[in-house]
């Protein structure tokens, strides 16, 4: 890059000086890019890493010791996730709790943000902020009065009831990051739409929702991804019924009552990542997927 | 016909093997993972095939905000694991915990526990929870070859000359204590248990009790010296693997690593009867009983020296129906608590236990000085109210990580003790 | 449990089904009225599902809340303003308070700008999955994982010993002279410590909704600019990130509300020891350690209250304009 700076006083060499300018910015590029990669996953492998050694040892060596010889891997604590008793109904109940979970709320949102964002109604703004004042809500103030709330209703303990406690939870930033999408689809697209006597709800199944794709998709992902690694709700509105603990509950359960056996989490850790990378992974095609700018301008 | 049904659970322990199936199923939430709920499954195999009951068991560490809720918005479970004695009071005293004096056979259990267990599982008078397993707190322990070469004794006389000892390895360039109390949420207890054993050691049963129930302030004379003994220890660098940091940020079930390193590191570690299970699992190789050891928490105040400090997991019952009667009658029976001795997951507080039933002679001398102790108390801190105790903790982290605050430190125990017993 | 996959997939299946039934069926049930009574009507039926989620699980426990604020532990007696004058003058109120404005102020720009950088750069580079999984990865691990995780990364051994926490020993490798540092432990490094291992959780999140905005904005745009000569430098600042100026504001909020009540972290990690306590954490231990629920209340209100300024920044957005 030496040759940067008199490049910069001669004017005739404009294009060399431009072709360095551009290398050194490829190269700032990807050392951004890389550098914070690694620096992000660092923790993650860390934990791969330590999933992989003997419980012994990853209390007494740093993990990257596994790495020079002699080697010491096992999968014991692979094995002992996977045999208990209840991994593969508990699995199961993960996907049966979490599915439900997701589209709901993502469906129920979306109603409320096309009326929020194209129907004209008195209240709108102050209703919208009230939606949006509820994502502070901090969790815990909600299980007592909902838990009371399903003991009189007798569906505590139930899968539904906890389909819709979290679709409740999920739905004031489903609803805000939604209409926020959707306040941004142009107008002109919606009128053409109405004038050639489409209904609303043809106008949301067909235009809205498609075009909302992206914003959907990372609604998809969040929202799977927490009700998936949610713990707290399921033990709480779960209670009493051990067949349809998710595979938190079950997790959980393998440290014991002074923390021993933690070990174990790091193995199951992965195991319970697998699913949601899954989801990230096939949706993120959904992105990259311009709709706005082709259909849309004519 | 329902008192039929409880007539026959109330006969059916007693009898302990024939009895007719009494069907159905027991909810019990509690604590217990990993290689506990092992045990634990393993104990409710003979009672389910005996009385038909289906036991399901909920775990959680979380226990306190499980219970709360689950309690508050009336959907208890029939059993459940109280967070302490402390807690056990409050919901005792709200009315939702049920009366266990017209449950169990209060003859029998008078039989099997001493009145102290009983007097514990009390509330004005009533008895609301019974304990079904307990640890051993205030022992030393350590690796005796070690320590022989080293020239340290394993069996103090007094604290002082533990505390000389100490002093005189240190400058030989010895470090002789390896003390961790990183615990995540909890951190801080492991130094409870140090200075309710000194304290113990110091003043007695009678002033404990002053002190956990709050008549004792924190500033009195009494305790602050409590801290300060405490503090010759935990606060000199020279006496504490690795000084003041690596206490506050190492977890306890780890803090024990540097007595086993060749060359050892520390030549003392102070936890429970239940860190043997904790050892075990980190040097399979090590034998209980020769590789280490420990002994009792030496005496402050000779007159002392027969104390014990114990803790345990205490039983409730929110729900009485005929099976959660039957099944919280089983777990106090010597029976059922042979399976935690034998896994290794604890003392019984049953006598009727037999020593042979402990898997070592550790566990066994454990127990031994579980039964034949003059004076046992148990574990200050949760006796005292939930706030009480979760500040406790947290003096404790801030007293490590800067021990001249201390009388700071013990004003402001003493603001949340007139703020935590008033109600 | 064929029974129960049998239901399993009814729902999965029926529940859109259900749900977009009823936009068609109301539609339909609109038919009959007039025009004016149809749009006025309208957004209140496709509001229903919604709201009555909403009030049942939000806002009654909300409502609930405030009351409870105003009533002792049991809440059995009356107890005015008294949970709030205790709160306020606790000794430790300061810090805790101190603390969350220090989360407040690092913990948004820091994963925004981060987000942003990620979601931007990314888009260039072939390899762009890799990055992109390799920063959304801590999103999909659980809090438990992650707070074993922390722990071995700041993990302490007294210096002279070999580390065993990742970032003590790459700070020794790396940095010659440097002493390991308890950083969980330490008053000066704690709280910026903690908050690394959020911003660590949450930049995914931030990176995957600013790049679906990024991905919303038209080529041709940012063709034409190119071609009349601007730089990239440029074309961001002037165009793409004006475009995307919803989205972030989108993205702060949540993040700055999320960060509001932020709780798990400091709970798993020290519990709020040695100043690192923040609302949402005492909260927790009035309400479920100590059943103090006239306080845990007060906290909660209190975190009610400090989102009204955040509530006039999206007044200012979505305030104006009304189309259709």
């Amino acid at each position: 890059m030496s040759t940067a700076a008199p490049a910069a006083l001669a004017p005739p060499r404009r294009g060399l000086e431009a072709v360095a300018a551009r290398v050194a910015a490829r190269g700032l590029l990807h050392a951004v890019l890389v550098g914070l990669s690694l620096l992000w996953l660092l923790p993650t492998v860390g934990l791969f890493v330590s999933s992989l050694r003997p419980a012994q040892q990853i209390a007494t060596s740093g993990w990257w010791k596994a790495l020079s010889t002699p080697f010491s891997f096992t999968l014991e604590n692979y094995g002992y996730v996977l045999s208990q008793a209840n991994m593969g109904r508990s699995f199961l109940n993960s996907l049966i709790i979490a599915i439900p979970s997701t589209v709901m709320p993502i469906l129920v949102a979306a109603f409320a943000a096309y009326a929020f964002s194209w129907m004209r109604f008195p209240g709108r703004n102050v209703l919208f902020l009230v939606v949006v004042g509820l994502l502070v809500v901090p969790l815990q103030v909600t299980l007592i009065p909902v838990l009371r709330m399903f003991v009189a209703t007798g569906i505590s303990g139930t899968v539904p009831a906890v389909w819709i406690a979290h679709s409740a939870y999920g739905l004031p930033f489903a609803i805000y990051l939604l209409r926020s999408f959707m306040d941004e689809l142009p107008v002109e697209m919606m009128e053409s739409a109405a004038l050639e006597g489409a209904s609303h709800a043809q106008i949301f199944f067909k235009l809205v929702l498609p075009t909302s794709v992206p914003a959907v998709a990372s609604l998809v992902i969040f929202q799977f991804m927490w009700v998936w690694n949610d713990l707290l709700v399921a033990l709480i509105y779960l209670a009493g019924s051990p067949a349809v603990q998710p595979m938190t509950v079950t997790i959980s359960s393998m440290v014991n009552s002074y923390g021993g056996g933690w070990e174990y989490l790091t193995a199951a850790a992965f195991i319970s990542m697998m699913l949601p990378l899954v989801v990230f992974f096939a949706l993120q095609r959904y992105f990259v997927r311009g709709i706005l700018a082709g259909s849309v301008k004519g | 016909m329902r008192k039929l049904f409880i007539a026959v659970a109330m006969l059916a322990p007693l009898a302990a093997l024939p009895a007719g199936k009494i069907g159905g199923k027991v909810s019990v939430l509690g604590v217990w993972g990993g290689a506990e709920l092992e045990t634990f499954n393993k104990m409710v195999k003979p009672f389910e095939d005996r009385t038909g009951v289906k036991v399901e068991f909920e775990a959680t560490r979380d226990l306190d905000a499980v219970l709360t809720t689950r309690v508050s918005a009336g959907s208890p479970p029939d059993l459940a694991v109280l967070p302490s004695p402390g807690k056990m009071a409050d919901l005792a005293r709200q009315g939702k915990l049920v009366d266990l004096g017209g449950v169990l056979n209060m003859a029998a259990l008078k039989k099997s526990y001493a009145q102290g267990w009983i007097d514990l599982g009390s509330v004005d008078g009533k008895l609301v929870g019974v304990f079904p397993k307990a640890d051993l707190k205030g022992l030393v322990w350590y690796d005796p070859k070690s320590l022989k070469a080293a020239g340290l004794s394993d069996a103090p006389k007094s604290f002082d000359d533990l505390l000389a000892e100490a002093n005189a390895a240190a400058a030989k360039g010895v470090t002789p204590f390896a003390i961790g109390i990183e615990s995540g949420a909890a951190s801080g207890w492991v130094g409870t248990d140090w200075l309710e054993n000194i304290f113990l050691k110091t003043y007695g049963p009678a002033k404990y009790k002053e002190w956990y129930e709050g008549k004792l302030p924190w500033t009195s004379p009494e305790v602050k010296s409590v801290w300060q003994t405490w503090g010759k220890i935990v606060g000199n660098p020279k006496l504490c693997y690795g000084g003041s940091q690596y206490i506050l940020s190492t977890n306890f079930g780890q803090a024990f690593i540097p007595l086993f390193d060749n060359p050892p590191k520390a030549y003392f570690h102070f936890q429970a009867t239940f860190i043997q299970g904790f050892i075990g699992k980190q040097f399979p190789a090590l034998k209980a009983g020769e590789d280490f050891a420990f002994f009792a928490l030496p005496p402050v105040k000779p007159e002392y020296a027969k104390s014990a400090e114990i803790a345990g997991d205490l039983v409730g019952m929110f729900k009485k129906t005929p099976q959660s009667a039957a099944f919280l009658d089983y777990l106090t029976t010597a029976e059922a608590q042979a399976y935690w001795v034998k896994g290794g997951n604890g003392l019984s507080p049953n006598r009727e236990v037999p020593l042979s039933d402990y898997p070592n002679a550790l566990s066994k001398r454990a127990a031994q000085i579980l039964t034949s102790a003059e004076m046992t108390v148990f574990d200050a801190s949760d006796m005292m109210p939930g706030k009480m105790n979760t500040a406790f903790w947290a003096a404790v982290v801030n007293f490590v990580s800067d021990p001249d605050q201390l009388d700071d430190i013990l004003r402001q125990l003493d603001t949340v003790r007139a703020d935590a017993y008033g109600k | 449990m064929w029974e129960r996959l049998v239901w399993g997939l009814v729902a999965v299946a029926g529940v859109p089904l259900v749900l977009s039934g009823y936009v068609f069926a109301v539609e339909r049930a609109l038919s009959p009225f007039a025009a004016r009574r149809r749009n006025a009507l309208r957004p209140w039926l496709w509001l229903v599902p919604g709201v009555v989620l909403l009030a049942g699980f939000l806002i009654y426990p909300v409502v609930h809340t405030l009351v409870l604020s105003l009533f002792n532990a049991t809440s059995t007696r009356f107890a005015g303003l008294g949970n709030y004058v205790h709160i306020f003058t606790e000794r430790s109120m300061l810090t805790v308070l101190r603390n969350n404005l220090l989360w407040l102020l690092i913990f948004p720009t820091v994963t925004v700008v981060l987000g942003l950088v990620l979601a931007v750069l990314t888009d260039r580079v072939r390899y762009q999955w890799a990055v992109k999984a390799a920063i959304f990865v801590p999103m999909a691990i659980s809090l438990v994982a992650a707070g074993v995780i922390w722990k071995f990364m700041y993990q302490y051994q007294p210096p002279g010993q070999p580390q065993t926490g990742t970032v003590n020993s790459f700070l020794s490798t790396l940095v010659p002279g440097f002493q390991p540092r308890a950083w969980l432990f330490d008053r000066a490094l704690n709280n910026p410590a903690l908050i690394f291992v959020l911003v660590w959780m949450w930049v995914g999140f931030a990176m995957v909704i600013l790049y679906a905005a990024l991905k919303g904005i038209d080529e041709a745009l940012l063709e034409a600019a190119r071609l009349e000569g601007a730089t990239e430098f440029q074309i961001f600042f002037k165009i793409t990130l004006p475009l995307m100026m919803p989205t972030v504001t989108v993205v702060t909020t949540t993040l700055v509300i999320n960060v509001l009540k932020v709780f798990d972290v400091v709970y798993v990690m020290t519990n709020g020891s040695l100043g690192t306590d923040v609302i949402a954490n005492r909260m927790y231990k009035e309400m479920f350690n100590y059943n103090d629920f006239g306080r845990a209340s007060a906290f909660a209100t209190l975190l009610l209250l400090a989102i009204i300024p955040v509530m006039f920044m999206n007044i200012k957005r979505f305030g104006r304009g009304g189309r259709a």
